[in-house]
């Protein structure tokens, strides 16, 4: 982070930038990391509509990947999940 | 030109309002404030003002509805006193910490327990550090001018923070006096229009007040807190002196020396009990004794300088205070003459009096009492918080 000093930052705590939030990568509290098994998924899509930070990516209809930068590992997708599809692996433990 | 009026400490902060007809007033009443506010709402009623009067159930929400039209770029005025006050404790911090420039005042007043509503300053006296510009009044008169100062003090881009005016619950909050009152063009001029930088209702420019800033900025913030607080020194020390020159009202400053040059001893006192003090001082300088008087106008930011050349040269100094900070050493205000004093070329002995808590009288005859003690100490003072006027010492 670029982190600036009590001169360089608007009084009052004010954001003077609309629709920062995608600038905050929430993806930095996970612990646990859903994996994707591409091989078991059906593209069923409950994770997509299950996920409450939108971090399921989709293209073509197709089940692709999570977006780290925002998914925060909460699991739902991987209970949601009939097939097996995403497994939990703690954090840092990966490649 | 001033017009003479009769009004109490309420009814000048509510006259002072009505002139500065500000964009929104959010208050619940609470004794000794609540004149104040009727009095307010009786022209709000009459459509003698275009102010949006928001009647919340709660000094919590009071505080919080003046916030959120503050952060709208509005002029923002409420008053409360005591547990009103301290109910508020959460959002007043907030105020500060928004820069949201609202004008409060607060007829100081005990908080309880155990229950009573007569003066003293513990209420404001626990927001010290709630980074508020705090004034202390000690007539009619002086709430009545300090409301436009406090406007100006606190709107001023270099401060950018709120301001509490205060005064003595039931001293002045009810007891009548002359003031000599602007007119409503003099008033308009001098408190001009509130222009802030950004607001909530901007569309063109939107900006997000009040997100969670952790410990990655939140010291940054408070740091502006503290520049914010060392400019409205030289800002509230030029907006008051000057006030005489563009208004034609009485000279006002910071700090407010009584017969100091030539005293050998001096009282410190903030509020009421000033205006007793300078009675004393007649009094006493008519017999040819040697006292005087600092009355502190600004205690937030405290003028250290100001009260360190004020006192210069006095021997000995007991300072008044109207509330007690428990398990510290002497009250608030002797806290911070004590520490002003701590790199004076020449310290003198200082000693504290609690007095006053609840709404106790303090008399002419018992301010003699402190001068009396001072001048007939056979050697410097120093070190000793007594309590005045408590039965049994």
């Amino acid at each position: 982070m670029n982190e600036k000093t009590w001169k360089e930052i608007p009084i009052g705590g004010l954001i003077l930038d609309a629709g920062n939030a995608a600038e905050y990568h929430t993806g930095d509290w996970r612990t646990e990391r859903p994996v994707h098994i591409l091989d078991k998924c059906k593209h069923c899509m409950f994770c997509w509509i299950c996920c409450p930070d939108s971090a399921v990516i989709v293209k073509d209809k197709k089940m692709v990947g999570i977006d780290y930068d925002y998914c925060k590992g909460c699991g739902i997708c991987k209970d949601v999940c009939p097939f097996d599809a995403i497994e939990m692996t703690i954090e840092g433990t990966e490649d | 030109m001033a017009k003479p009026m009769a009004l109490s400490g309420n009814f000048a902060a509510a006259y002072a309002t009505k002139q500065i007809n500000p964009h929104v007033v959010a208050a619940y009443p609470i004794t000794p404030q609540t004149l104040m506010m009727e009095k307010f709402s009786e022209y709000v009623a009459n459509g003698e003002v275009d102010t949006e009067l928001v009647c919340v159930e709660s000094e919590h929400s009071a505080m919080s509805a003046c916030i959120g039209a503050a952060a709208a770029g509005g002029r923002v005025i409420t008053s409360t006193a005591a547990n009103g006050l301290a109910l508020m404790f959460e959002v007043v911090y907030i105020a500060a910490s928004l820069r949201l420039p609202i004008t409060m005042c607060v007829m100081n007043r005990a908080l309880s327990g155990p229950i009573n509503i007569h003066g003293d300053h513990s209420d404001s006296m626990g927001t010290r550090d709630s980074g508020w510009i705090q004034i202390f009044n000690e007539n009619a008169q002086e709430v009545y001018d300090t409301m436009f100062q406090a406007v100006r003090i606190g709107e001023h881009k270099d401060v950018m923070l709120p301001v509490m005016v205060n005064f003595d619950g039931f001293i002045t909050s009810h007891k009548f006096e002359r003031v000599d009152t602007l007119d409503d063009a003099a008033v308009r001029d001098y408190v001009g229009t509130y222009t802030p930088e950004h607001s909530l209702l901007d569309t063109e420019d939107p900006v997000t007040y009040g997100p969670l800033d952790l410990f990655d900025y939140y010291f940054e913030h408070k740091r502006q807190q503290v520049d914010a607080m060392r400019n409205a020194l030289p800002v509230a020390r030029e907006v008051l002196t000057s006030y005489a020159r563009e208004t034609g009202q009485n000279e006002y400053d910071i700090i407010e020396a009584y017969h100091l040059d030539d005293a050998d001893v001096a009282i410190v006192a903030l509020s009421s009990t000033a205006g007793t003090a300078k009675f004393v001082v007649d009094r006493m300088r008519a017999e040819g004794k040697k006292v005087g008087l600092l009355k502190i106008r600004l205690f937030r930011p405290f003028p250290v300088e100001a009260v360190r050349e004020a006192l210069a040269g006095v021997k000995q100094v007991a300072v008044l205070d109207r509330s007690d900070s428990f398990g510290a050493y002497g009250g608030p205000v002797f806290a911070e003459v004590r520490n002003a004093l701590y790199d004076a070329e020449s310290r003198p002995g200082i000693v504290d009096y609690i007095y006053g808590l609840g709404g106790r009288d303090i008399n002419a005859v018992d301010i003699e009492g402190v001068y009396n003690r001072m001048l007939s100490a056979s050697g410097r003072m120093a070190g000793d918080v007594q309590y005045l006027g408590v039965r049994g010492d």
